[in-house]
């Protein structure tokens, strides 16, 4: 595989642009492999490139059933933070964050990671208050965060409602600087390349249909195109994930839920940062290409239908305005819909299953696209050493059970609450 | 927007309604001390691609608590019922 660089751009500029490589082989399946992953996106390319570049494991494949960024890392708003209160979110985010930091320069691949900085709007004293609690929380483990009265706020980001009609006044903001946005299928694609050039093989248009046991492990899948044989088989499909563990005799405490994202027509630069509202479910940032990228809540009932509602798209613009009214003549350009596991507590899954050799990645609610290095890493160093890393004990499978809980949504024991 | 045949208000828009999630779970005896039985009906869901029992409310109607099939791929609604039938 040839290293991208300055030079490679300007020898292909230079012969018309005929001679550019794939970025990765298309692999047809083998009998059996070291490790089988089941699921193609961001997560199981991470951890498939961390299996190879950590672990020495290469001999590695990536099943994915559609294809690659075709699923949840190519549909959700891109956002990158470390700006999380409870103990096991805290340093496992800001370890994703540094990652993030290196990670073009570690897969030589470009996924313009922008730390443009991520506010959430304060509106009152006491919101202002929770936020410092938390930005102490974070400072104390060495992430950056600052805190801003209105005025700062203001000066920062002065498209917002600060006028004396705003429907929830603006008070103050939790700030990120190091927080930003990467081009989510740059990620997926860069992953895949980089895994490919380790020897992984990334298998596409391959769905897996059930497992293969002997005696009461799993040793292999059923996909579509074939049996493939595998010494531990790690499952990162969230979205799908109660749809496979069922397949493996495996019951969770998972509901999938629909998430939207939605666009507006491009316009001249305005949202220099990530801005999210304090007083209601939105956020949003602007795309280089001038797009407005924002989203919000869940439709709220189970769904894998990938198809959005119109009644959320009202809520989530109504936030919108409240928010920035200058926004409210933009043109929506599209809205789409992506699955997402729900937890409990709307914290992850990273852990070992009571079935013999199957190890579980999933649950990421909204937020698994931030956390796809970390969670990589740390999935490839529990397939290597089928044992959970430090950093993850709180991402286990047990905590429902036993009540250890990392409850960070505020949201009560009802998926379908959060 | 999903339409709910309402069996007290005829058909509806699903924003009058508020969800209340899977109706098949069965909650224990409230003096059983088994872990186990609890920890099921809190927390596991078999979360089905495809009919699922789930339960909506017709919070800006009649306000009754409904039990609904309805198809988490297609949304298509296969019947709708009361809830207090279910459980008599």
């Amino acid at each position: 595989m040839s290293r991208y660089s300055v030079f490679s751009l300007l020898r292909h500029a230079a012969t018309g642009n005929r001679g550019w490589q794939r970025a990765w082989r298309a692999a047809t399946p083998k009998a059996s492999y070291d490790v089988v992953i089941i699921g193609g996106g961001g997560h199981g390319l991470a951890t498939a490139f961390y299996l190879a570049e950590n672990h020495g494991i290469r001999n590695v494949a990536v099943l994915e059933k559609g294809y690659i960024g075709g699923g949840n890392v190519g549909r959700n708003t891109t956002v990158i933070r470390s700006n999380y209160l409870l103990d096991g979110n805290t340093q496992f985010y800001e370890f994703s964050m540094k990652l993030w930091e290196g990670m073009s320069a570690a897969l030589n691949f470009n996924v313009m990671f922008s730390q443009r900085g991520q506010l959430v709007t304060a509106h009152s004293a006491d919101q202002l208050d929770t936020f410092s609690h938390r930005a102490n929380v974070m400072r104390s483990n060495g992430i950056d965060a600052e805190i801003l009265d209105r005025d700062a706020v203001r000066k920062l980001v002065p498209y917002l409602d600060f006028s004396d009609t705003a429907r929830f006044p603006i008070h103050g903001a939790i700030f990120q600087g190091r927080a930003g946005t990467a081009r989510h299928d740059a990620v997926a694609w860069g992953y895949a390349r980089a895994a490919s050039g380790h020897g992984v093989d990334i298998i596409e248009g391959c769905e897996v249909t059930d497992f293969v046991r002997q005696d009461d492990r799993i040793v292999g899948v059923e996909t579509t195109r074939g049996r493939i044989g595998a010494g531990r088989v790690g499952l990162a499909v969230a979205g799908h994930t109660s749809v496979l563990a069922q397949k493996a005799g495996l019951e969770l405490p998972i509901e999938s839920h629909l998430l939207q994202a939605f666009v507006t027509e491009p316009v001249k630069p305005l949202v220099d940062h990530v801005v999210a509202y304090g007083a209601d479910h939105f956020y949003l940032s602007q795309s280089d290409k001038g797009g407005l990228v924002f989203g919000g809540n869940l439709d709220g009932y189970n769904s894998y239908s990938q198809r959005g509602n119109t009644g959320v798209l009202r809520e989530v613009c109504e936030a919108a305005i409240a928010l920035m009214p200058n926004i409210s003549r933009l043109r929506l350009l599209r809205h789409w819909g992506g699955i997402m596991d729900m937890t409990p507590d709307a914290s992850p899954i990273i852990s070992l299953t009571p079935v013999d050799g199957l190890y579980l990645n999933g649950g990421w609610c909204y937020g698994g696209f931030k956390a796809t290095p970390a969670s990589g890493w740390c999935f490839a160093e529990m397939l290597a050493t089928g044992e959970t890393p430090a950093l993850i004990r709180g991402y286990g499978l047990g905590r429902f059970r036993s009540g250890h809980m990392i409850d960070e949504a505020g949201a009560g024991p009802f998926a379908w609450l959060q | 927007m999903l339409r709910i045949d309402c069996p007290c208000c005829g058909v509806r828009d699903h924003s009058e309604f508020r969800y209340g999630g899977d109706a098949t779970v069965e909650r224990p005896a409230h003096d059983n001390p088994d872990l186990d039985a609890w920890y099921r009906y809190v927390y596991l869901r078999a979360n089905p691609k495809g009919l699922h029992r789930e339960y909506w409310q017709h919070v800006l109607g009649c306000r009754q608590w409904l039990v609904v099939e309805r198809d988490t791929v297609t949304h298509s609604i296969h019947s709708v019922s009361f809830s207090r039938r279910q459980r008599a």
